[in-house]
């Protein structure tokens, strides 16, 4: 793998850049691999490079049923933060926010992770007891995250509408200053390239079709539009649609499926610091380097898996905006879209063994799974690499849906994102 | 004035009316009709932005919404809208504009140095390096890059515009009012149908304004589109929306529009919206959104003075405009000819026609040679000449071998090009249409429908004037006929002249530069250009959507309406692919891009959410009550007399309820009217609590699980009579908890014969609740009897208070004795006015949700939601005899037989003191064994609740925590920045543990 640097690109300016080299191979798939990765999302590529690089398994694929990157990873708002509440999910989140502050230099890989501070506002009592409860068990857990006035939020973020006179008016906020954004595309493209120069195989626009178990029940490989591919382990890493593909293995699991819009204005110079969120009056908001405020909300109401929403959604959204922030009533929309997320019922995700041996899914991240990408892909590795999961991801079983051991995210304070 | 480049006369201008503009400061005029584009072009001015990446100069390229250079901000009641299309703006007195991404000016930016260092700037380089020092992404390369990105400046102070919503249905909507697009809708109107035709520009018409070379029914075709309209204007089944842009298609034909209102008006009525967001549900669709000009890839194809040809044409005949003095028109396709003629016969200087065809066709070069213009064919431009305006044009030869030979310079000061047409297939494939590569078209066209729409004319690549009308007349009918089963006859109109041309190129034009130095644009505003899309495909990116990303070609604010083909075309040509496995990306809404508050609407203030007000709320207004939001209500939170703070006022008022009585208003909590013959069976399956053998008149206190077993909801529930029930919620449960009944009631137990009716707002509800309630409400109370036999703790009756029909309930959420009136909302204010006037009068205190929330502490009372978190089971909650236990099912049963609901360790609901009763702990507060605890130690549980209690005299806590009703005694504590809390768990019963109180 060529380095990238500075010093590299001003070289190849000499040859007018038409020596670089690919990102990454357009192979064809083996017959047989060491494990099989269903999905070339952020974390099946994550997934893929932790297995080469830490656990010295390069005898990998990735099967993508579209282009690498095309699904949620790169959809997605990008915010990333991990002031979680419950223990499990800030020793997750948190494992990735160490992640993300090398992640560039690791991948040689400019993957913009910008720690811009992620401000969550609290708009009602219950709010700012909800936002206190956080604060407190991050202290203890050793996440950050800190409160903030309504005029120290203003002074954070300049724009905010901290009049008492709105609707809903700001009481206060969380802010979590290691927060911030990274940019999706080089998230999946760095994984993609780092996996790739270490051997694993990314095989595009080939689609799982059907996974085949042996006589004892074993993963023995998988079925895809381009032919039969023997594997000793597969992992599934399909976001919206691991329902889906965990159903061609037999595996039923608690999974639901909505659309999740989001939406970009046209670009305009700086006139945003940060990433603020509200889920009191649904929406958060944050600038891009482009220039774009992107901006989104919560899911719709049912489940789809059509990637366009309903406009009462993108009203709802843009109406939640203006109010924080009414001098952004005279941009305009440039371009809106959706995804499929894939949610559980305690909105926290599976990175779990399965009752099939070999078989491995790592799923449920819903709205707010791409902050977790290179910790996901991570304990995800050791997972299937050891057979048996990271400390980490150890709770997050499919099986405590069964038992009632859930960590759930959406009852402690119905925190999206 | 002078406007140099105005023609003498002609155009659809109106040269009576003189307007002036500015421009980045500069004085300058036009007339009523114009766009700020083209009266820019009329003073000769075509500089008029700066490329987003390397700052190149950029002048106007087209004359539609698809435009990617003319960018502008303008200027309005001391605040600016940045973004703006030159093309799109329509010209008034007095308007404002300013330039964009430049500093210190448009002619002089320093940020053009970026095209000097272009060659370290290829695609996607930031991927590639500002990685070290680490941490000068953060504090160095990213504000640096983010000053320099971003087009306009952002608006900065509050919009003080408004917008409306409108609701609509008809049975066509037709998108587009060119010539297909007005037969569509005439022919559609005829029928009777109910239709409604919108155009983004200010004028029906589309191509037929600029047209000069035709008629139809021998007359000129801008005096059809005058009668067309005028026919559809005076019929009552027609709604004509100009300046309306259908920007999004969503299911069920469902199609948003957004008319601009009051942006062309000099000076708007204050009581006009800015915008009208039109949310249509049409029948039928049909979309007539014509095709737009692709300009041609060649190098230093941006300079200003290069546009499209149709454009040009355009601002000629439409707008009385001449673009240049003497223009060199470079096609590969008939219509740029047109163009040149059009030009010619108004006395510019055409300088050549340079046509990339081997043989364009001999009637035009015969056209061409009458007027005497030079023809060029088989020939490209390779480069021009000219920083803020083009000055001259390289030829080169295409020879046999592919090769292409030098054909020398030309002189002109603009270039008019065309590389064909692509069909706007935008609003189709938003209908989630699959479009179809046409290669003998060189477009994708609509493939098959898969809503009720069908697109017509130069949108599906029909062409020539005829064709377009035959088709427009074609699709109207069709789309009439399905829609309201309607037919009429109509007279086609029949057009001469205006015929289709042939021709067409995409991707990038060969030319004899050195291709790695030269910049031949594709993507006009994002800067992205032949080359960069070359290195995406040779880094690996195989798929239009990732080369899309890493070059951000068609991600500007056309979204690469005018890049997306020529793109294509260079990767499939790259590649070696054929154009259809590179892939074309998905359009999205909105067509254009569209005002927020077009969204918003009038959704702002009290009109963001509904604001739901009690009987009280005045009274309290007037008596210095404070309110706390509570969902979308209202509620009164305390009522501080003169000098007193909120504790204050909460300790009094607490003290006051305890020792006498208190009113509070209680008309927030949800209510349900549960009825029918299985109502009681209904409840049964619904709560964890028995219902049937609950008499009549009797009320009980009823848990809420979810499936999996965790409380959701809990209130107390009256039994009216053997088939009816008064049910109560919390405030913010009601809607979730009349959903999820429905729900079961609908999808599960269908068996059962009940009908369930929200009654929170039918019912008015004062609590009296104190030592003196009884006494106090008694005199107001008739047809009860409130004396404690009978009328015991728990009952329900029906009575009447004040004279009203009223719902008594004998119940209490404080401790004390209690009861809880509800009266019909309509005598809500004569209740709370008659009670709160006497209960001064009486030494009592009307109180507010947080004197209620410290008294059901001190009585260990949950609030759902605050001491439960979705976590909670009944059982940790101390509630285990709220189930059922001979119960069959209930929901949440089996969810609660789950083996980590019933293991040890489980987080139960306990009391905490503090061992310092000045002491308050924080809500929130974690709860450790250590006092010390190490970073990362696991929480035991965490407090819930925390008021000073004035019934105890020092401060009383509520908490969840691990194994906690075994820990009664226990010293835990309560780790805070400042140090950790001791505190002692205990019962959560505070206050009058043995329920003495309540039952008087
Ligand atoms: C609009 C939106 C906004 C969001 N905002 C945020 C945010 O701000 N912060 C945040 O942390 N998260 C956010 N998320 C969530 C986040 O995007 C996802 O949790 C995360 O990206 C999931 O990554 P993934 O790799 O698991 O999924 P994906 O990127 O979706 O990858 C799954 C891949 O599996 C492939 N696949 C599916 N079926 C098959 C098959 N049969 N065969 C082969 N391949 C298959 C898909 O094509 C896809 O490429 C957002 C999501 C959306 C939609």
């Amino acid at each position: 793998m060529k380095r990238y640097s500075f010093l590299e690109l001003a070289k190849n300016a000499f040859s007018a850049h038409q020596n670089w080299g690919r990102q990454w191979r357009s192979p064809e798939p083996k017959a047989e691999y060491d494990v099989v990765i269903v999905g070339a999302g952020g974390h099946g590529l994550a997934t893929a490079y932790y297995l080469a690089s830490e656990h010295g398994i390069r005898n990998v694929a990735v099967i993508e049923k579209g282009w690498l990157g095309g699904g949620n990873t790169g959809r997605n708002t990008t915010i990333v933060r991990s002031n979680y509440l419950w223990e499990e999910s800030a020793a997750l989140y948190n494992h990735a926010i160490g992640l993300w502050q090398n992640l560039s230099q690791e991948l040689n890989y400019n993957v913009m992770y910008s720690a811009r501070g992620v401000l969550m506002l609290a708009h009602t009592v219950h709010d700012v007891q909800s936002a206190q409860r956080h604060i407190h068990a991050n202290r203890l857990a050793g996440v950050q995250n800190e409160w903030l006035t309504p005029e120290q939020a203003k002074d954070y973020c300049p724009p905010l509408n901290i009049e008492k006179n709105i609707r809903y008016p700001v009481m206060g906020a969380a802010l979590q200053r290691v927060g911030g954004t990274a940019r999706h595309d080089a998230v999946a493209w760095g994984y993609a390239r780092g996996a790739d120069a270490l051997g694993v195989d990314i095989i595009q626009n080939c689609a799982v079709t059907g996974i085949r178990r042996n006589q004892n029940g074993s993963i023995e490989g998988v079925e895809t539009a381009k032919g039969y591919i023997k594997a000793k382990k597969v992992g599934v890493v399909a976001a919206g649609h691991t329902s889906v593909v965990m159903d061609m293995a037999g595996v039923r699991l608690p999974l639901e499926s909505f659309p999740l819009q989001a939406l970009v204005s046209e670009p305009v110079k700086p006139a945003f610091p940060c990433v603020v969120m509200s889920n009191t009056i649904h929406a958060y908001i944050s600038q891009s380097d482009k220039g774009e405020l992107v901006i989104g909300a919560g899911t719709d109401q049912f489940v789809s898996y059509s990637q366009a929403g309903g406009i009462h959604i993108t009203n709802h959204t843009i109406d939640a905006i203006c109010e924080l922030f009414p001098q952004f009533r005279r941009m305009r929309m440039l371009r809106n879209w959706g995804g499929i997320v894939d949610t559980t019922p305690d909105r926290s995700p599976i990175l779990s063994k399965t009752p099939v041996p070999g078989l491995f899914v790592n799923c449920g991240w819903g709205t707010g799974g791409f902050k977790a990408t290179p910790g996901s892909g991570h304990v995800f590795a050791h997972t299937i690499a050891k057979d048996e999961p990271h400390p980490i991801n150890a709770p997050f079983t499919i099986d405590r849906f069964r038992t009632g051991r859930l960590i759930d995210e959406a009852a402690a304070a119905a925190v999206a994102h | 004035m002078s406007q140099p480049f105005r023609t003498e006369k002609g155009g659809r201008i109106d040269r009576g009316e003189e307007l002036t503009f500015t421009f980045d400061g500069e004085e300058f005029h036009g007339h009523k009709g114009d766009t700020l584009a083209s009266a820019l072009l009329a003073n000769g001015v075509h500089l008029v932005g700066r490329s987003f990446k390397y700052h190149r100069p950029r002048g106007i390229l087209s004359s539609g919404s698809e435009e990617p250079n003319a960018l502008v901000g303008i200027y309005r009641n001391g605040d600016q809208t940045p973004n703006l299309r030159a093309t799109q703006i329509e010209l008034y007195d007095g308007l404002e504009a300013i330039s964009q991404n430049r500093f210190p000016s448009l002619g002089f930016d320093v940020g053009a140095v970026n095209d000097l260092l272009s060659p370290l700037f290829p695609a996607g380089f930031y991927y590639k390096t500002f990685m070290w020092p680490k941490s000068f992404w953060d504090r160095v390369y990213e504000p640096i890059i983010r000053s320099a990105a971003g087009l306009g400046k952002p608006p900065r102070t509050p919009d003080q515009d408004t917008y409306a919503n409108q609701f609509a249905h008809c049975d066509v909507l037709v998108a587009g009012s060119g010539p297909s697009g007005l037969a569509a809708a005439l022919a559609a109107a005829e029928t009777g149908a109910r239709v409604i035709l919108c155009d983004e520009q200010a004028e029906c018409g589309g191509s037929l304004l600029s047209e000069s070379n035709a008629s139809i029914d021998g007359k000129d075709p801008a005096n059809w589109v005058h009668e067309t309209v005028a026919r559809l204007s005076s019929m009552e089944n027609v709604t004509l929306l100009p300046r309306t842009t259908a920007f999004g298609y969503f299911a069920h034909n469902f199609v948003a529009l957004a008319e601009r209102v009051t942006d062309h008006l000099a000076e708007p009525d204050s009581k006009l919206p800015r915008e009208r967001l039109w949310q249509v549900r049409a029948k039928e669709v049909v979309i007539a959104a014509g095709a737009i000009e692709r300009p041609m890839v060649f190098p230093e194809n941006d300079r200003p003075g290069i546009m499209l040809a149709d454009a040009g044409r355009t601002y000629l005949n439409r707008y009385g405009v001449k673009v240049g003095h003497k223009v060199l028109v470079a096609t590969a396709c008939d219509t740029a000819w047109q163009a040149a003629f059009d030009l010619a016969d108004h006395g510019v200087e055409v300088v050549a026609i340079v046509d990339v065809r081997e043989t364009p066709p001999d009637n035009l070069i015969a056209i061409a040679e009458a007027r005497g213009i030079r023809v060029e064919a088989g020939c490209v431009v390779t480069g021009t000449l000219g920083r803020k305006r083009i000055k001259s044009a390289l030829l080169g030869r295409l020879m046999t071998s592919g090769q292409v030979a030098s054909g020398g310079q030309i002189d002109c000061d603009a270039l008019l090009m065309s590389g064909g047409w692509t069909p706007t297939v935008s609003l189709y494939s938003q209908s989630r249409g699959k479009v179809v590569w046409a290669p003998e078209k060189g477009a994708f066209l609509p493939g098959i429908s898969v809503q009720k729409e069908r697109s017509t004319g130069a949108s599906k690549a029909v062409y020539g004037l005829q064709a377009c009308l035959e088709d427009g007349y074609a699709a109207g009918e069709a789309a009439a006929t399905a829609a309201s089963g309607k037919t009429a006859t109509i007279t086609y109109s029949s057009a001469y002249g205006g015929e289709a041309g042939s021709g067409g190129i995409l991707g990038a034009l060969p030319h004899d530069r050195n291709a790695s130095r030269v910049k031949a644009f594709v993507d006009y505003q994002n800067d992205v250009t032949a080359k960069d899309v070359k290195l995406a495909v040779r880094e690996g990116m195989h798929s239009i959507e990732h080369i899309k990303r890493y070059t951000t070609t068609g991600m500007a604010t056309d979204q690469g309406r005018l890049s997306n083909m020529n793109a294509l075309e260079i990767a499939s040509g790259t590649l070696d692919k054929p154009v259809t496995d590179v892939g074309l990306t998905t359009f999205r809404q909105p067509y254009t891009p569209t005002t927020f508050g077009l969204f918003a609407g009038i959704s702002r203030g009290d009109f963001f959410d509904a604001v739901r007000k009690t009987a009280s709320h005045e009274w309290v207004v007037q008596h210095g009550g404070v309110f706390e939001d509570v969902s979308q209500w209202k509620r009164a939170w305390y009522f501080p007399k003169p000098g007193e703070d909120m504790h204050a006022a909460v300790e009094r008022e607490c003290r006051t309820v305890r020792e006498s009585v208190g009113l509070f208003d209680a008309s927030t909590l949800g209510k349900i009217e549960v009825v029918g013959p299985d109502a009681a069976e209904f409840l049964e399956r619904m709560y964890t609590n028995p219902w049937k053998k609950l008499a009549p008149g009797r009320c009980r206190y009823g848990l809420l699980l979810n499936d999996a077993g965790f409380i959701v909801d809990d209130g107390v529930i009256g039994r009216l009579a053997e088939d009816r029930f008064h049910v109560t919620t919390t405030t913010g449960g009601a809607p979730n908890v009349l959903a999820t009944m429905e729900d079961y009631l609908q999808t599960e137990w269908s068996d059962l014969n009940v009908w369930l009716t929200s009654t929170t707002e039918q019912y008015s509800v004062a609590a009296v609740q104190g030592p003196k309630a009884r006494e106090f409400i008694a005199p107001f109370i008739e047809g009860i009897d409130l004396s404690a036999d009978a009328f015991p703790h728990m009952s329900v009756k029906e009575g009447t208070f004040c004279g009203v029909p009223c719902r008594l309930f004998r119940i209490s959420f404080t401790g004390e004795l209690g009861f809880e009136i509800n009266v019909s909302r309509r005598y809500g204010e004569m209740m709370w006015e008659t009670l709160a006037t006497e209960i001064e009068k009486r030494g009592g205190t009307p109180y507010g949700t947080e004197t209620m929330h410290v008294l059901r502490a001190e009585k260990g009372y949950i609030i759902v939601g605050q001491d439960t978190d979705g976590t909670v089971t009944p059982y940790d909650a101390g509630m285990g005899w709220a189930i059922g236990k001979k119960k069959f099912d209930f929901v949440g049963k089996r969810g609660l037989a789950r083996t980590d609901l019933v293991a040890d360790g489980r987080k139960q609901f306990v009391g905490l003191l503090t061992k310092d009763p000045k002491i308050r702990l924080e809500e929130g507060a974690q709860i450790t064994t250590s006092e010390n605890p190490a970073t990362g130690t696991a929480a035991e549980g965490h407090v819930t609740s925390s008021y000073y209690s004035a019934a105890l005299e020092r401060t009383i806590a509520l908490a969840i925590v691990k194994n906690g009703h075994a820990r009664e005694g226990q010293t835990l504590y309560v780790p805070m920045p400042e140090g950790s809390i001791p505190v002692e768990v205990t019962g959560t019963v505070f206050y009058d543990k043995e329920g003495a109180q309540l039952n008087v």
